[in-house]
This record gives structure tokens, sequence and C-alpha cells, in this order.
């Protein structure tokens, strides 16, 4: 079914071009009604696709839309082409509302900033962007959206554009997803290979057919090194072990684009991918076992950094990290509705928690050292309620949205078949232990995130008093309503969001997971647990969460407690280790960059420094030079200078006109063989065409020439075959000169 | 005599009067050097003249004698112009035509 599915991205882009065209010159409230306008236009017009049009549609493969021929070369043909499914359309209404929520909070936060429109510009094109690529038809389509994602991502880090460190920042994100992105185009360029078709429904359904994609190669199948190679691309998007580093220095950014692009949306993308691609995952489990371990490792890992952080920013980077690797457990343990559900869900507690972050600064005069805050509850009431609804989501507490998305997340880390040979053919005995030990350590991570979290709320919100200076604490104000708005709308989100995807199988009513069955035509039917299993982790994942609080209550509860000051003293090195965020920046600085930055400095030496500089300019100067200083010499303005030239000049041409000529302008004599028989012409250059010349034609070479005369061409007949030596001497007898000429001839 | 003893005589004066030219620094040498290569070039006129016999080659010589006559004017005043501007004759310090 068609529907106009290219309004969706077209009116954010049309956003930016405006505002980049015209924005500098209007007022900031034209620019926010153009930029509020384009994404409120896109937003409605994705539920109304979505409500509207995709019931009705679904089981023809959703609502589809091409605007033309993108590329057609031979048998690759791609369209440029949209297609909204379950799975697209609930990423758009993510997208547009939370996108849209996050504009007018902006026109709050930026409210003094010189560079308002050029703001709201990259916001609009961001948007934009993602909309391609969660719309796109086909991977190409989709890389336009994952590449612009990037540019916007870069330009929005160093918004802030005259700190280096901003700059350094952005550098830092666009590079990193740079590698990324290369596994993704070799996965993508692997399926193209053995699918023939860059399209997602024909790669989704050459994957279901299995043939083509189950083809060994490099000691595994096509599938499993196609989905590895995208996975590549996922890990530098979506920040995940080992490409995660961009993402705590991206924090570099405006707090609303840390809030839109660095947690609810970009950073989802691979997630997305993954789920969209989901059929290639499910021919090759042990790419979706490295999908899930690097998951749930970075989960625990970023959770255990989070622990030591004191930016308030930072902190909600690490959680964000963390959290992106608990979708990806999900979706690497084929869990992939509540991969998309933890999304949904996190989309909102994290966009609201990062905007506090943002409100909190703002209070705090920009700075975001929660060693300095505390207390804050009273004095900042609006931020604090909100926060504390988001705490308690992304905790896991339950009733609160995080408590069902995470913790369908574990419950099928725990119970998925994927890995268990006895089920699935594909499987091999030994990733039997991966759904376990990936639970597991995601239950320690759901014990970190609780943990963190807390700390943060207590830091920041609990006691009775500021620990900033006096200056700061007379400043501490609410944000303005255009700031707490939006804040509410997440807050409310944040709570109730988990009811879309209620544990429907617990609670006989299938039906009240609306989430998942919005999503099985797209992904399949969703995993199903036994009902013991479920409740033990339900309640397992409630007492880990409590468990976390009450511990971080007991280290920072109104403030720094004995407890903490006491581990810090304990173990200095490990908290500062931490803290240092296990400095893999440094280790990948010794491992990566200094290697990386040696072979350049040495290749700038060789090639930039000796061929280029030396060589090609340099070479080129000297030359010009040299010919400079003759001409120079020969300028000198010294009359006798000129004579001599004049002298030498004259003299040479003296010579050269008393020449028989044929030495300097053709030392080739004109020779035709015919048998035995062969024609030699002498032929004379024009200057000395009237001149009258004595020729010998020596053809065998004995000194005594057999044709002699003032004809310049000679005849002679061979007694036998053979190789011989012409030699022809020419003579001018009005001046004495004479010359040579010679050449071999084979008769035959 | 054969011609070409007047041949050579005039290409040796012809060199001499050259070198003149070319390495003497005075300019009233110099010219003395252009007077020799012309009288070079007269002799060389004359001796062809009289090889074959045709009279041209005399009067091309009195051409000649009268151009170097007009040169040696024309030059002389050159010289003196140059001697009060500079208060010198030597060719190498006259490069004016280097600007």
């Amino acid at each position: 079914m068609t529907f106009n599915l290219r309004l969706i991205p077209l009116l954010p882009f049309l956003g930016a071009a405006i505002l980049m065209l015209f924005g500098r010159k209007w007022k900031r409230d034209t620019v926010l009604i153009v930029a509020a306008g384009a994404i409120a236009g896109s937003c409605l017009v994705a539920f109304d696709a979505f409500f509207t049009a995709l019931p009705r549609a679904a089981a023809g493969g959703g609502l589809h839309d091409v605007v033309g021929t993108w590329i057609a070369a031979g048998s690759l043909k791609v369209d440029l082409a949209f297609r909204m499914d379950a799975l697209s359309g609930l990423l758009c209404l993510i997208i547009t509302f939370i996108g849209f929520l996050i504009h007018l909070y902006s026109s709050g936060y930026m409210e003094h900033d010189p560079d308002y429109p050029r703001f709201f510009a990259y916001l609009n094109l961001f948007c934009g962007s993602m909309l391609v690529l969660v719309l796109g038809d086909s991977l190409p389509v989709m890389f336009i959206g994952w590449e612009g994602v990037g540019l916007c991502s870069y330009l929005l880090i160093g918004f802030w554009y005259t700190s280096n460190a901003n700059a350094d920042a952005g550098k830092k994100a666009f590079i990193t997803n740079r590698i990324g992105d290369l596994g993704f185009l070799i996965g993508m360029f692997l399926l193209y290979q053995y699918t023939g078709s860059l399209n997602i429904p024909e790669i989704t359904a050459a994957a279901q057919g299995g043939g083509a994609l189950m083809q060994p190669l490099w000691g595994a199948t096509v599938a499993f090194w196609a989905a590895l190679f995208l996975f590549v691309g996922a890990t530098g998007k979506s920040a995940q072990l080992p490409l995660y580093v961009w993402l705590p220095d991206a924090m570099a950014g405006p707090t609303p684009v840390s809030a839109l692009i660095h947690a609810a949306t970009m950073v989802t993308a691979g997630v997305y991918m993954v789920a969209r691609m989901h059929a290639v995952y499910l021919l090759t489990p042990g790419a979706m076992a490295i999908v899930a371990i690097v998951g749930a490792l970075t989960a625990l890992f970023a959770a255990i950094i989070g622990f030591a952080q004191n930016d308030f920013k930072k902190v909600l980077a690490y959680s964000t990290i963390s959290q992106l690797g608990f979708m990806f457990a999900g979706v690497g343990t084929g869990n992939f509705d509540a991969g998309v559900f933890h999304l949904f869900t996190h989309a909102f507690f994290k966009a609201g928690l990062f905007l506090c972050a943002g409100s909190v600064m703002h209070a705090m005069g920009g700075s975001g050292d929660i060693t300095i805050m505390g207390g804050l509850r009273k004095k900042v009431p609006w931020t604090h309620g909100v926060f504390f609804v988001c705490w308690l989501a992304i905790c896991g507490v339950p009733f609160f949205s995080g408590f069902f998305s995470k913790d369908s997340i574990i419950g099928g880390a725990f119970g998925t078949e994927i890995f268990d040979a006895a089920i699935n053919p594909l499987a091999g005995e030994h990733l039997a232990w991966v759904g376990k030990a990936v639970g597991v350590v995601l239950m320690l991570a759901a014990l970190g995130t609780a943990f963190y979290m807390s700390r943060l709320y207590f830091l920041v919100f609990s006691g009775s008093e500021t620990r900033a200076s006096d200056e700061i604490k007379h400043h501490i104000h609410e944000s303005p309503g255009a700031m707490v708005g939006p804040l509410v709308v997440l807050a409310i989100g944040a709570a109730l969001g988990g009811f879309i995807g209620l544990p429907g199988g617990l609670l006989d009513h299938p039906e009240w997971n609306l989430l998942a069955d919005r999503l099985r035509p797209v992904l399949g039917p969703e995993m199903e647990i036994s009902r013991a299993m479920e409740i033990g982790f339900m309640v397992g994942s409630v007492v880990l969460a409590l468990g976390g609080i009450g511990l971080a209550y007991l280290f920072y509860g109104g403030g720094y407690r004995e407890p903490a000051r006491k581990f810090a003293a304990a173990a200095p090195r490990f908290v500062q280790l931490v803290r240092d965020k296990f400095r893999i920046d440094e280790l990948y600085g010794f491992l990566i960059i200094r290697p990386v930055k040696a072979i350049a400095k040495g290749i700038f030496f060789v090639v930039d420094r000796i061929l280029i500089d030396g060589f090609l300019v340099g070479g080129l100067a000297w030359v010009v030079d040299l010919v400079g200083s003759i001409a120079r010499w020969l300028q000198g303005g010294d009359v006798q200078r000129y004579m001599a030239v004049f002298a030498i000049g004259v003299a040479a041409i003296a010579y050269l006109a008393t020449q028989p000529m044929h030495t300097f302008f053709s030392n080739a004599l004109k020779v035709t063989v015919n048998g035995l028989t062969v024609d030699v012409d002498a032929h004379r250059g024009s200057i000395a065409a009237n001149r009258v010349l004595d020729y010998s034609f020596d053809f065998d070479d004995d000194g005594k020439p057999e044709v002699t005369g003032v004809a310049s061409g000679a005849h002679h007949v061979y007694p036998q075959p053979g190789t011989y030596t012409v030699r022809v001497k020419v003579k001018d007898p009005s001046w004495g000169t004479s010359s040579t000429l010679t050449q071999k001839v084979e008769v035959r | 005599m054969p011609t070409t003893y007047y041949l050579v005589l005039s290409f040796v004066l012809f060199l001499i009067g050259t070198a003149g030219v070319l390495l003497r620094r005075n300019a009233l040498i110099a010219l003395m050097g252009i007077e020799l290569q012309l009288n070079g070039g007269n002799l060389a006129m004359l001796a062809f003249s009289r090889e074959l016999g045709d009279l041209k080659g005399h009067v091309f010589a009195f051409i000649i004698i009268a151009l170097a006559a007009a040169e040696a004017a024309v030059g002389l005043a050159i010289l003196v112009a140059l001697f009060r501007g500079r208060q010198t004759v030597n060719l190498d310090e006259a490069t004016l035509m280097k600007r």
C-alpha cells in the first residue's frame, strides 16, 4: 500500500534548508515556529501513517513510497524508496515526538545563544536524516540516513566550535563512527554479492529462504560475516565495546543534543538495524552470540565506569552506553521485540534524564559537577519530580517503564532457545552457555544501573545543603516553562510507557502486549518463557533494583556519607582507575592512534615533504630558477655580452648552413625492400633543397661505392639474401663538408 | 697571388676585430675593433671582385667605407656623451640596458 511517506523526512529537511538560508535574519520566534512546525508536521504525518494507514496495510509489507530510481547500473537497481512497517513506524513516532519535545525545550535552553537559527537548522537536519535511516527501504537509503545522522552529530557536538575540546570531541565521534561505517559497508556488499539485492524486504526473503546466505565463506557462513560486519557498524553508531569511546566526549554538545541524538534516537540506530536485519541474524547464532555478549559486557562495563564519574552528563552518557548494551543483549538473544521495547522506554526516560541534567546545569550556572550539587529537591521542584520518575524507570522499579522492558530482556536471555543446539539446528553445542552467561552479566549490570543512577540522584537532589559556592547557590532557580513542559511529558512517558509492552503471557492476556502484537508481522512471534521463570526474574530484578538503590543510599543518601568516604580511602587507586574510565582512551591512544600518527608522519615526510614539496614543487621552482638565472646572465645589460651571444649565434648558423643537412634533420635513409631489390633514397632537408650535392652509395659496406652521382636515390640488386649495411656518403662540393648515413637492410 | 690568401687575411682581420669588440673594456678600442671587422669584410669583397672580374665588389667596398665613417662619427659622439655623463668610457660600467 502506498502512502506519502516522503513527507515525514522531507518536512524537517525543508525546515533545515529554510533556516540555513534565511534563519539568520529572522527573529527567534519565527525560527522556532519554522523548526518546531516542520517537526510537528512530520510527527502528525507519522502518527497518521502509523495509526490509520498502517493497520490496514500490515499484511502487505506495510506502507511503501517510491520517490524514484536512484542508482541503476547493470543488475544493480536501487530506488529512493521508503517503507513503514510496525518497527520503522514505532521509531518514527519516537523520533518525531521526542524530537518535537526537544525542539520546544531547546527554545528555552538555547534562548541566549547567538547561533540559535543554526542550532535549529542542524536539529531539523538531524531529524530528517534519522527518519531517512529508519524509513529507508534499502540498505543504501538507510546508509544515507546513517551517514546523515553522523554528520549532524558531528556538527552538533562541535556546535560551540570556539572551544578546541568541543571540536576535538566532534572529530572523535566522526572518526570513530567512520571505522564502524566501514563494517556496515562491507556487510552491505556481502549481502549484495550473495543475494543480488540491496532491498531490505528482498534480503529478508532471501535470508528466510536460507540458501544463498548459508554458503560457506572464510570458515563460516556468508550470513555470519554479513551479520558480524553490520554489527561492527552498529558498535560504532550505538557506542558499544570497543567503539564506545566517542559517546562520553560527545557530551560536549548542547544538552538537548545529548538528549535527542546521543540518548534517545541516533545511538539506537544500531539496535534498529539489527532488528531490521533480524532475518539475517537468525541464520547465524554465532554472530548473535557475539552481539549478545558484546551488549552484555558493554552494559556492565559502562555501568561500572558510571560509578565514579562526577560530571552529571558523563554519568548519563555511560548510562546510555550501558542501556544500549541491554538492547543489544536483547536483540542478540533473539528477543527482538524486547530490544525494541527497551529502545522505546529508554528514549523517554533517558531523554527526560538528559533534559533534567540540562535544567539542573541551567540552574547551576552551566556547571555539571555533581560534587558541588546536593539538596536541589526543593530548589528545582519540577525538574526534581521528573528526574525522580525517570530515575525509578531506569532502575527498574515495578510498574515504571524500565521495569517491563529490562525485565523482558533479562528473562529472554535466560529463556532463549536460539543457542540451544537441541532446538535450533543452526546452533553449535559450544554456544549453549551464552544465554545464561549474558543473563547473569545483565543482572549485575542492572544492579550497577540502580546503584550509579541512585548515586546521581542522591548527590544531586537529596540532603539539605548545596555544596556549591554562595554565588552559584544564590542563582539557583527553576527553568522556564518551555523547558519544564517537555520534561513533564517525558516523565509521563517514562512512567507509563511500559504498559504498551505488558508481559501478556504472564497475565493470560497475550493481546495486552500491544507492542509485541504490532511487531509480530515484522519480527516474528515474541519469545515465550515459562511463568515460573518469568515471575522469578521479575522478583529477582526488583530485588536487584531496590538493592542497588539501598546500597547507594548507604553511600550517598543526603550527600557523601561515611561508607563512601571509607571506600574511597580504602581503594584510592581503584577509584581513580574507574574515574579515569579504565584509561581505555589512553590505551587506544597508545595502541592505535600513536602508530597511525607515526605512519601519517612518515607518509607526510616521504610523500609531502620530499616528493611533492621537494621534487614537484621545489624541483619545478629549481628548473624555472635555473632558466631564469641563465636568462638573467644573458640580459646583464653588458653590451659585450650581447655581442658575444650574437657572435656565437652567427657562428652556429654559419656551421649549420654549410652542412649537407641530412645529419641534422633525418638520420634515417628511406629504404624500400622488394625481394632482392633495394631502393634507397637519401632524402634532403628542405633547407638544402636547391643545393647540388654529391652522393655515393655503398650498398655492401665494403668501402667501394656501387653508385655515385648527384641523384639522391639509388637502386641495387643483391646477389643473395642476407643482412647488409648501406652506407651513403653525402658531400657538399661548394663547402667541402660531408656527412655519412648508414642503415641495415635485410633482404630475403 | 691566389684569392685564398686574401680571404685568410680578411678572416684574420675580422677575428681580431671581433676579439677587440668582445674582450676590450675600453669603448674606444671596441670601436676600433668594429672598424677592423668592417675592413675585414671590405677585403673579402675586393678579393672576390678581383677573382670574379666583377666591379660590384668595389662598389660595395666604397659603401662600407662610407658606412664605417658614419658609424665612427655616431660612435664617437655616443662615447663623448657617455664620458660626459659618467666620467668613464669603460663598457663594464655602461649597463643602462639592464634596466
